[in-house]
């Protein structure tokens, strides 16, 4: 976290015009020209954000593209994670933050008042960083969404926890354990169960927090085809320190640096012809 | 770099020799205890030995030594201590769990935190002398009773509630909370963020998150929390001697005296609560302040071994519900 005490207003004195303007432009052609009129599902708008005093993110503009997946990169403590879960006010968790500017879920502030939060999160799944299955059975797992919705019949339950399970790609391994405790899965079996605990409150947008940085990298492979599959169905944002799983799984990305947006633009474009000096640099490994 | 003095292998030796003293004397001062223990257990049960009979779990007291029992003491105990966890548990966990998991840092509940340590640490008998005013005098009200007539038995609820079973309880309670909250607090405060994180992430509520997923997770630190405040309850002497509970005394509780009695006026447990009782911890002193050697040796040994058994039996209690708890979170 110490990078981000970095006075990040004297980083780039000299261009403070790029902070804001051309990104979302970037953003925008992105989306519009190749895939046609895409909705937009996400739309930030001159976003800030603070801890306390702290200004951790400054004006980030973005549109997310509904049924995509859009990825997040950039060096620690840039933001990006911080941007993440914004989206589905986890931040809201932390005293003293406070967020300004504007977030849009299908054209609705989802900081207006009136906007329930629980409800929000029902609709935005989140997957972490560190598999965090509860200590309970892997049926009881996927099915803690549902049950606290209201949800009791098994009739019901049982087959929502057989389709998000297969959704992701992880019956076959547990549909003969599903009483078996959750915490005597391997590490990406529990990420990929956490992937379907989270499918069971039948989100629209799926953030995951670098989901595979402490996988193996066959396990990685899965998480990834398992993303590829769900951005069918699902918006999907996903926070990566790896470039290559950035340019494997992702349609857009949008590079961070310092709290601020840098760079937004087609995957393959980003990564083979970056418009931005910094982008360059950190994708080629010169920094960060 | 560091200098190599030449003797380095005396040295050496005399460095082995001062690690093995000291392992000596660790290992003295375990077997010490040990020791300590034993003896103070074999003198007390050669000298109960005589009067370790059936009768005496069976009996009440009796002024001949040789007919005197525990039986008031016994059941009294265990109201008392069943009510004061009923009236403290509640209480701690929810007060626990507010401090934990809603309170905002601010100086009022670090001032009800700092209080709550320094309760924790206040002598009993101070507990007593509260408990006598607020409770057994409430602040010198009249004497009445309320009579609640309830079709199937008349309940009597004296006021003030003088040297009864709940003035007791809710003493003992005043001073067991302390130390239930700070347990549960530490409990609660063990159980990863992280979990939280996942379930509010999921659509649950704070209080959904709280009570399905943080509170079976802590559950086995609070339950040995509140067992290690009870236990510490049922061994208290000095505050039930400041309430003025009975030492001597030929009925239990609500004249609950066997199974039977229990069986064939189970109306009686109303009463329960209403009646004076006399515990343990006050038979035992009121024995040992007797004129007549035997009781004095004998029948106050027999008391101590009853006690130190049902507190080894709670404790145990406390290992099995916790273990049970553990394998059903399934860490």
């Amino acid at each position: 976290m110490t990078t981000l005490a970095v006075p990040m207003s004297s980083a780039r004195p000299a261009n403070p015009s790029h902070i804001g303007p051309p990104a979302p432009t970037l953003g925008a052609a992105a989306n519009a020209a190749p895939d046609g009129k895409r909705k937009i599902k996400i739309q930030t708008t001159d976003m800030g954000f603070f801890y306390g005093t702290h200004q951790a993110l400054q004006k980030i503009t973005l549109d997310i593209p509904e049924r995509s997946v859009t990825a997040l990169i950039g060096p620690s403590g840039c933001g990006k994670s911080t941007y993440l879960r914004s989206l589905n006010r986890m931040n809201d968790i932390i005293e003293g933050t406070r967020v300004i500017g504007k977030v849009l879920l299908d054209g609705e502030d989802i900081y207006a008042r009136d906007v329930d939060v629980v409800e929000l999160r029902k609709r935005v799944g989140m997957v972490f960083q560190k598999s965090t299955p509860f200590p309970k059975s892997i049926f009881d797992n996927i099915a803690f969404g549902p049950r606290i919705a209201g949800v009791r019949s098994m009739a019901t339950l049982a087959p929502l926890v057989e389709q998000c399970l297969k959704q992701a790609a992880l019956w076959n391994e547990v549909k003969d354990r599903l009483k078996d405790s959750a915490l005597a899965l391997s590490g990406g079996q529990q990420q990929r169960l956490c992937i379907a605990r989270a499918l069971a409150t039948n989100p629209d947008v799926l953030l995951m927090d670098e989901p595979a940085s402490a996988l193996d990298p066959g396990s990685t492979a899965r998480i990834e085809d398992l993303i590829d599959d769900l951005r069918k169905n699902y918006t999907i944002v996903i926070v990566t320190h790896n470039m290559q799983q950035a340019a494997r799984v992702s349609e857009l990305t949008a590079f961070f640096c310092m709290g601020r947006l840098v760079e937004v633009g087609r995957t393959k474009q980003l990564f083979t012809n970056p418009k931005e000096k910094e982008t360059e640099d950190y994708i080629t490994g010169r920094f960060g | 770099m560091s200098q190599t003095p030449e003797n380095f292998s005396a040295n050496l030796a005399w460095r082995h020799r001062m690690g093995w003293l000291f392992a000596a004397t660790c290992r003295l001062a375990t077997w010490a205890s040990v020791v300590f223990l034993v003896v103070i257990l074999l003198v007390i049960v050669s000298r109960a030995w005589p009067r370790l009979t059936p009768e005496f779990l069976t009996h009440f007291d009796s002024y001949k030594p040789e007919s005197a029992g525990m039986l008031a003491g016994i059941l009294g105990s265990f109201w008392l201590i069943l009510f004061t966890g009923a009236i403290c548990v509640p209480i701690g966990v929810g007060a626990a769990i507010y401090l934990e998991e809603y309170a905002r840092s601010n100086w009022l509940t670090r001032f009800i935190q700092l209080n709550i340590s320094n309760l924790a640490g206040v002598p009993s008998i101070v507990f007593g002398i509260l408990g006598f005013t607020a409770f057994v005098r409430m602040f010198g009200v009249p004497r009445t009773a309320i009579v609640l007539a309830l079709g199937f038995a008349d309940v009597r609820i004296p006021l003030p509630f003088g040297r009864s079973v709940i003035a007791g309880s809710l003493t003992l309670a005043l001073l067991c909370l302390p130390v239930v909250i700070i347990a549960s607090q530490e409990a609660l405060r063990s159980v990863p963020a992280s979990l939280r994180h996942a379930a509010l992430a999921l659509g649950a509520t704070k209080w959904q998150t709280i009570s399905r997923q943080v509170l079976p997770a802590a559950m086995p630190g609070i339950l040995t929390g509140v067992i290690l405040a009870l236990s510490r309850a049922l061994g208290e002497t000095a505050p039930l001697a400041v309430l003025g509970a009975a030492y001597f005394i030929t009925f239990a509780p609500g004249r609950i005296n066997s199974a039977s009695d229990l069986a064939q006026h189970p109306d009686r447990l109303l009463q329960v609560p209403f009646d004076q009782f006399t515990a343990m911890p006050l038979q035992i002193y009121n024995w040992v302040n007797e004129q007549s050697r035997d009781f004095q040796q004998q029948v106050s040994a027999a008391g101590i071994v009853v006690l130190l058994v049902v507190l080894v039996l709670m404790n145990g209690s406390a290992i099995l519900i916790r273990q049970h708890f553990q394998r059903k979170i399934r860490w």
